[in-house]
């Protein structure tokens, strides 16, 4: 198995200036063989000179870097990239102004011989917060938000620096402990977008819009140790249909434990320092059984107690 | 040369002679209309006498379906509902989940030796009771081969699990809303969306390129057009490109080619300004029988899929909110370059959020002119309420309604996705005439059969798949149902001046119908038998067309 191509996903809400980032990106390939897919190249106008050739769904750049529109079938696009000799160093995906970066991260996913690094959601510094109340397109831009890992505040120059602490303000609640950036004419470094270590966790309740009106949620902050485990199966059983926290487990490390499409998966918690511990569970409105939930967080808070078996011999 | 044609009836959808006796066409045209006295006047003529027990009306029109109706025919039919391939054979419904394994199995059976993928379309688990059809079901019929199911909707595809190997999805730790995980955590085999769909669609026969110009296909879908009726159809969702355009040409074209066919060109993969270009240079393409120009806009997803953009209180069911598919820019600046040049576009619009949307966006366009007969129409727009059908009327836009989900998929409607009271007014056809909003009904085959009379009797009788009325005071009647698949379609298509009604000028395009759909009960109307077309005055029997 060869090792994957390295993808930056790049999204955000029509004029936040993602297509100016990825014309810089382009600009300053520094010798790698970049794939730019972009849904029409109507939206990215490459300056002539760059091109080398031009088919009708690929344009090649100097340098080896090409470009690609999807349009439809982003899947296709990307199984004909993997066939490419050479393969690109990068491929850098620039969604549609209404696209859920998550969405395409976990279609990505599909594909083994891609792997996501980056989603970096470009945001209009100006107008970004007048955006996210609109009518339409408003739950559509605090979904965008919720997916990043990097947050790019385009047109920084534009905001008064009155406004700038306020933004940020914002954007703590709206991208919690992401990693933001300032700047103008979508200026990023390469390595921003292709750094290690930055394999995003699509945020699990990304996809829930509106969450209020068809979810509810149960928190659990325990007092000490838990048998993450055991409770990660019991909240299935109480059907959970999404939960994510950090626990500190028996045997006295700290997990994330994550339920998602009816599966929890338990891994060691990478962060550093003394995080707050809890789990909160989401289920649909109507269908989540406190009682047993409670019933299942007590269990699990005092698992050295011997479990009463004497029912059932044959577990003993 | 003329020929008059007596009939038993013959139903114009003229109102100012709805009944006439004989039909007089020259040159593909219609001559004269009336008794055969009235018709003396045109002097000699040639009495051909083969549609005198029967009743002519205007050829269907059918404004909105795809002719992949016709590809589909080349996989296996594993629907509920019985359905009528192109030749005119039968294929009786797949009840349970068994009988749809069944049939692969026969079709396994008979191209033994074969490593190639078992395809099959129109599968509908919703009917049947137990998790639907996963790749446990379809390895009873074969490890070894690739299988796929496409579903009714066209937004699943169920595989087996050599599909999913060939795939490389034959695996753990996937997380993708569209790939749902059984116990042992490998995927069900029931695809969702576009994206794990196109990913295993190759080796299960299902080839995107492959299915999008196809000349067998359009040939049986002119077929299938003579068998329902239908003398107008549309291809509603074209990329059209320039090979497309030229085989769908030559094609169409062909002496005993049956049937028109409007493509509207989808806004995809260019910008508005480079659309409304293309769609200006295809215009220059068009012939008699492919009429280029049009634009097609999708704005949300579907309702039964859960991605169709809903107002409050949203989904019945609490699942999140839909997609939009286009950004609201796009969707203003489309339309105002579209009626700067006299261009139609038709918008895809589900949900009533996603029906809001287009209205605003198309009054911001319109920025308070008023451009006359625009014919702009929204496509589905199922979820529209009263106060949305009044701003189409004063928008000018007209609406094509699906009117067959009330019988496919009302009962899921009214369980699951939008509730009783919504489900009730879903297709609100007579709160669209109220409004006096233009307005056709459509059956987006392949998405439902390609069979006006069966929509006519749904817009009619609402009634779903296990009998239920769903919305009493939303029923039409005949003859208002009836011209929504005439008349109505024309007028949303701007072909109403050739097409539609039987009157001296028009296209001399019949259904020519074995039962007068006016005698026939209302519950019987998707009984009425059709014996097949005229189209441009040539005659198109179906049980011929083999």
């Amino acid at each position: 198995m060869t090792t994957p191509i390295p993808v930056a996903v790049v999204g955000g809400y029509l004029g936040a200036g993602k297509t100016t980032l990825v014309n810089h990106v382009l600009r300053h390939a520094q010798g790698m063989r970049l794939a730019v897919l972009v849904n029409d190249f109507g939206s990215l106008p490459i300056d002539a000179g760059l091109i080398e050739s031009q088919a009708s769904d690929v344009i090649s750049l100097a340098g080896g870097c090409i470009c690609c529109s999807f349009g439809s079938d982003l899947m296709g696009t990307l199984m004909a990239l993997s066939d490419r000799v050479p393969v690109p160093d990068h491929v850098l995906i620039e969604t549609s102004g209404v696209a859920i970066p998550g969405s395409v991260v976990r279609s990505v996913a599909l594909l083994s011989s891609f792997r996501v690094r980056r989603v970096v959601v470009v945001v209009d510094a100006k107008s970004i917060i007048e955006q996210a109340a609109d009518r339409y397109v408003g739950s559509t831009i605090e979904r965008q938000l919720r997916d990043a890992n990097l947050v790019v505040l385009n047109k920084i120059d534009l905001v008064s620096t009155d406004a700038t602490e306020p933004l940020h303000a914002w954007l703590a609640f709206a991208a919690p402990g992401v990693e933001r950036r300032e700047t103008t004419h979508g200026m990023i470094p390469l390595e921003a977008l292709f750094a290690d270590g930055h394999n995003p966790q699509p945020r699990g309740l990304a996809e829930m819009d509106d969450a209020d009106a068809h979810f509810e949620s149960e928190a659990f902050v325990p007092d000490g140790p838990v048998d993450v485990a055991a409770l990660a199966g019991a909240l299935l059983a109480c059907d959970v249909v999404r939960a994510k926290g950090v626990l500190l487990d028996l045997d006295g490390a700290l997990k994330v434990l994550q339920v998602a499409s009816g599966r929890h998966v338990v891994t060691p918690c990478e962060r550093t320092g003394r995080p707050v511990t809890g789990l909160v569970c989401i289920a649909l409105r109507g269908r989540m059984d406190r009682a047993r939930l409670r019933d299942a967080f007590a269990l699990a808070m005092r698992p050295a107690m011997p479990r009463r078996l004497s029912h059932d011999p044959g577990l003993s | 040369m003329i020929t008059i044609y007596p009939a038993a009836r013959i139903l114009t959808m003229d109102e100012r002679r709805p009944i006439a006796s004989h039909v007089a066409v020259r040159d593909g045209r219609i001559v004269g209309v009336g008794e055969r006295e009235a018709l003396d006047r045109l002097g000699n003529a040639v009495i051909d006498a083969r549609f005198a027990q029967k009743v002519v009306m205007p050829g269907f029109v059918e404004a909105h379906c795809h002719i992949t109706e016709g590809t589909y025919w080349r996989y296996a039919y594993v629907g509920y509902f019985d359905r009528i391939d192109p030749l005119g054979r039968v294929w009786r419904g797949c009840e349970s989940v068994d009988a749809v394994i069944a049939r692969l199995a026969e079709l396994d059976s008979t191209s033994k030796g074969s490593d190639g993928p078992l395809s099959a379309w129109g599968l509908d688990t919703i009917h049947y009771t137990g998790s639907g059809c996963t790749r446990v079901d379809l390895d009873r019929v074969s490890k070894e081969r690739p299988i796929g199911a496409l579903h009714a909707s066209g937004h699943t595809l169920s595989v087996n699990s050599r599909a999913l190997q060939l795939a490389g999805l034959l695996r753990t730790g996937i997380d993708h809303p569209g790939v749902p995980l059984g116990d042992d955590g490998l995927p069900t085999g029931e695809l969702r969306g576009p994206e794990p769909m196109t990913l295993v669609g190759s080796h299960v026969g299902f080839d995107r390129n492959l299915l999008a110009c196809d000349e067998a296909g359009l040939r049986a879908f002119g077929r299938l057009c003579v068998r329902a009726g239908v003398t107008t159809a549309t291809d509603m969702a074209s990329l059209l490109a320039s090979e497309a355009v030229d085989l769908m040409r030559r094609v169409t074209g062909e002496p005993g080619f049956p049937v028109r066919i409007l493509c509207a060109r989808r806004l995809q993969g260019m910008p508005p300004a480079a659309l409304v270009a293309r769609a200006l240079e295809l215009r220059g393409f068009s012939t008699d029988r492919m009429r280029l120009g049009a634009i097609k806009i999708v704005v949300d997803g579907s309702i039964q899929g859960f991605t169709a953009r809903l107002l409050p209180p949203g989904y019945f069911n609490g699942a999140p909110n839909g997609l939009w598919y286009v950004t609201r820019e796009a969707l203003t600046e489309t339309f105002e370059l579209a009626l700067a040049n006299d261009l139609q576009v038709h918008t895809h619009a589900n949900g009533d959020e996603a029906i809001e949307l287009v209205l605003d966006c198309f009054e911001r366009a319109l920025d308070g002119r008023t451009v006359d007969d625009h014919r702009c129409t929204i496509q589905h727009a199922q979820l529209a309420g009263d106060g949305q059908f009044r701003r189409m009327r004063a928008l000018g836009l007209c609406v094509n309604l699906f009117a067959n989900h009330i019988f496919h998929w009302g009962e899921e409607h009214r369980a699951v996705t939008v509730g009783p009271e919504r489900a009730s007014r879903m297709n609100a056809c007579a709160s669209a005439l109220d409004a006096a909003v233009p307005m056709a009904i459509h059956t987006d085959a392949p998405v439902t059969p390609l069979r006006p009379l069966f929509g006519a009797w749904c817009a009619v009788n609402r009634q779903s798949a296990v009998g239920r009325i769903l919305g009493e005071t939303e029923r039409i009647g005949v003859a208002q149902a009836l011209r929504a698949i005439t008349l109505g379609p024309a007028y949303t298509l701007r072909l109403d001046d050739e097409i539609g009604s039987i009157e001296p000028g028009k296209r001399a395009d019949f259904a020519i119908l074995e039962d007068d759909p006016i005698q026939v009960s209302a519950a019987d109307l998707r009984n009425v038998r059709v014996w097949g077309t005229v189209q441009d005055g040539r005659v198109f029997p179906a049980g011929a067309a083999s």
